[in-house]
This record gives C-alpha cells, structure tokens and sequence, in this order.
C-alpha cells in the first residue's frame, strides 16, 4: 500500500487503481474530465503494483462515477479497480465491465466511414470481437480500430 | 428483418435457397413467362455512386415480377443540398416497400438498413461489401461447376478496394474454398478480411504471381483496378495494367476453369478469351437479374413457386 499513500487519501470521491502505466492521462481524457475539471484530481504515475507490474492510480475528489462513466474505461484499463470513498472510507467496489459494444465511446478512425459524413445523426457503435487480445472494429464500416486510433477519437 | 448488408445475414441454408429459386426464376429473368410475384411493390433504387449492371439488373428484376421502380442519384437532388444519408432514406422509407443502396461511404448499407423500417440491400457501400454481386457469382460458380463447395478460386486485381472480392471471400470460405489472393503489395485483401477468412478454416495463399496459379484453379475471378478508389493518379499508374489474362494463357487450364469479372473491364481480360468456353462474365452479368428477383422475393417475405410455368 506504501504507494497508494504518495498523495493523500481522500475524504470523498473515487480511487481508480489499476490503470496500466502510462494511461492515466487517457483515463482523464476518457471520463471527460480534461475540459472542465471543477474537484481536485491526483494522479499517480508508473508505481510497482502486484498485480499488473507498474500501474497508474486516479484520486478524483468530491465526485462519484457511475457504472455507465467506469465502462468507458474498459478499452484501456479492463483491470481498473474503483473505489468510492464516503467520509475516508471505502464505501463501495466497483470493476469495469467491457461489453460487447461500445456507444458514442469513440468516432471511427476510417475517413471513408458513413460517420465520417457530416451531420448524420446515428450513434458511433463499435464492436467488440475479440477481448484478449483486444479486437474492436466499427459497427458499420468494420474497420479494425488500435486502441491509439480509439483513445485519438474519444468523443 | 430482409436486410441483405453482408454475407453474414444469409445462412448457408438461405444462399442455397435463394440459388435455387433464381434456378427457377431463369424463364422469367428472360422474358419467357409472365410472373408477378411483386405487383404493387415498388423498390427504390438508391444510387449514390455510378452503376450500370446493378441498378439496371434490380430494375428488370423489379419490372419483370410486375413491381415498381423508383430511381434515385444523388447528382441534382436534396443530397446535393447537403442533406443527411439518413434524412433522405426516412423519405425512401415512405416511398416504397423495399430499397437497393449503392454509396460511396463504407458502412452505408448497415446506416441505412438501422436508419429506416423497409428491407435495405446493400448494392455496393464504398469498399465494403457487395453481397448481390457475390450471390450472383455464387449462381455463375453452381451453374458451371454443378456446386459451390471446396472449389480452388484465384482472386485477381484489387483486393484491397474491391467490395465485390471481400464479400465473394467470405461467402466461399464458408462453403470450403481455397483462396489465392493474387494482388500488388499495395491494393492486398484488407488483414481483418484475411484474418477473418483463417479463422474460419480458409487455406489462402497471397501472392504477386498470377500466372502460377491459372493451371490448379476451378475459378478465376478477376476485378479492375479502381481508379476512382485512389488517392492520387502516381498510385494508379504504378499498379494499372499489371495482371492481364489472355486466351493464351488458358492452354493447361482445368476442362471446366470458368472466368469471372464484375466488369465492366478495363483490360484485364483480352477480349481474345470472350470466345473460349472459360469466359462466364457475360453470362455472369445476366445472372444478376434471376438471383436478384430471388433476393428482392426473399427480402419482401414473397415465396418463389416450386414449378414457374
């Protein structure tokens, strides 16, 4: 636990421990907090962890994710284990879930795809088709999808 | 519900189904028997990229089973206003009972099918897929080879841009076809295409090398390099013209290799192999209006009698 305490435990909000290292700026990105972060947010970054090697860790203050916000994680960190914290105490565990589809996650990365198009309202969809190794492509034009291509086009 | 947007929406029960109803649908396709199977129907063909064969063959398929056709291009309509894909098929969506799409995005057919109620058939959508096409071609192949089934197929040309070949592969993967993917570097069958076509069992050989291949293989399915799929004319020019059969080439060929092409053709095929007994992309071309009139019946939820007479 002796990195977990290398910024201070918070008093209200979520941990978001287990990022892969080097992710957590991608994390921010993907929760849609780089634009208007209102609550204080540590971040901790490349530490030693147990379970995945080195990992990153997220202590975002005074606020409480959802399920729904948590999934969006799912592509780049499916080992997240989250954490809300009520009054200094772990109040509720929550894991990522990577389902076999991703909504208005990310925009394609194909310049030919019919979302490309302008003002079409249908949502982006992504599919899952594979989990380990990861394997997501466009619903709609089937183009296979890097997770750089994922984390460039996050909506 | 009657969508065809990929192979994947037709079992392999469902495409020899629908082969055997365009089998029984030849004498009407041909004019010999009056059957109106789609009167009061009318289709809307949705053409937002040039076509000849495909818009023309779903029009006679149309017109030759007592249905309507409504013709849409998108030079000198509300697209050309900057209206939405999915604004325009909403309309399409009230004006008839089923719609065949060609659009030069990828994804198209798929927007459009979720976009409205009427059955959508995917006619074409950019480099994506071409399923009638490969329904038709599946006929060509069951016509001359008497069966579908563990045939040898070289692929020739533009795999990377040609819709017809990446919904042709699939479609024979799945009834036990070897594949020789023969291509320039450059204009390769897309990995998730390949990747795909060996997950589900496909033995493929990628190669440069297309004379090699003619002499063990039952199908060669050749395709045009698409010029208009290029980012720039130095790109074309470098692959243009480089893989050409001539009738001087089929001399140690299989008895009963068929010849294919989507056409049109630029010069891929010498005219010199129209005459051999190899050459079925004419015939081909022909095929495209029974197999459509049985995916148009089988879209509508209309039954192709067991005897046409």
């Amino acid at each position: 636990m002796s990195e977990m305490r290398r910024v201070t435990a918070i008093r209200n909000g979520t941990v978001i421990d287990h990022i892969p290292a080097g992710y957590a700026l991608q994390v921010i990105r993907m929760l849609r907090m780089d634009m208007n972060i209102s609550t204080p947010v540590s971040l901790v970054m490349n530490v030693p962890s147990d379970k995945i090697g080195r990992k990153d860790v997220l202590k975002i203050e005074d606020r409480e994710l959802n399920q729904e916000e948590l999934d969006r994680l799912a592509i780049i960190a499916p080992a997240a284990s989250i954490a809300i914290i009520r009054n200094h105490v772990v109040s509720g565990k929550l894991k990522v879930e990577l389902s076999g589809e991703l909504i208005n996650i990310a925009s394609c990365s194909f310049s030919n795809c019919i979302t490309k198009a302008d003002r079409e309202p249908l949502p982006q969809r992504m599919k899952v088709v594979n989990q380990k190794p990861l394997e997501i492509r466009c619903y709609y034009c089937g183009k296979g999808q890097s997770l750089e291509e994922l984390i460039e086009n996050i909506i | 519900m009657g969508d065809l947007v990929t192979m994947d929406d037709l079992s392999n029960d469902e495409i020899t189904q629908i082969l055997d109803e365009a089998e029984r649908l030849i004498p009407v396709a041909e004019g010999r028997v009056t059957l109106p199977l789609l009167q009061g129907k009318v289709l809307a063909n949705m053409f937002f990229e040039n076509s000849t064969r495909t818009r023309m063959s779903f029009e006679t398929a149309m017109k030759r089973l007592g249905g309507e056709v409504l013709n849409f291009s998108s030079i000198g309509t509300s697209v050309s206003k900057g209206e939405t894909l999915y604004d325009t098929m909403q309309m399409i969506d009230g004006y008839a009972d089923i719609a065949v799409i060609r659009h030069p995005r990828q994804g198209a057919a798929q927007y459009s099918a979720d976009s409205v109620n009427i059955p959508i058939l995917n006619a074409g959508d950019g480099s994506g897929n071409h399923p009638t096409q490969t329904m038709l071609d599946l006929f060509t192949i069951r016509q001359s080879q008497n069966k579908i089934e563990n045939l040898r197929v070289v692929l020739v040309g533009d795999l990377r841009y040609g819709r017809t070949v990446h919904s042709l592969s699939h479609a024979l993967t799945r009834f036990g076809a070897s594949l020789i993917l023969v291509s320039p570097p450059s204009l390769r069958m897309p990995s998730e295409i390949v990747s795909d076509l060996r997950n589900s069992g496909c033995e493929i050989l990628e190669t440069e090398n297309f004379k090699d291949q003619l002499d063990s293989a039952d199908v060669i399915y050749m395709t045009r390099i698409q010029k208009e799929r290029f980012p720039d004319d130095d790109e074309y020019s470098k692959v243009a013209g480089i893989f050409k059969l001539s009738s001087n080439d089929l001399a140690d060929v299989k008895e009963n290799l068929i010849v294919m092409h989507p056409l049109p053709r630029v010069d891929e095929i010498d005219s010199s192999v129209d005459k051999t007994r190899h050459s079925k992309y004419f015939q081909q071309a022909f095929n495209g209006v029974p197999t459509r009139m049985a995916l148009l019946c089988r879209s509508l939820g209309i039954d192709v009698p067991k005897k046409v007479k």
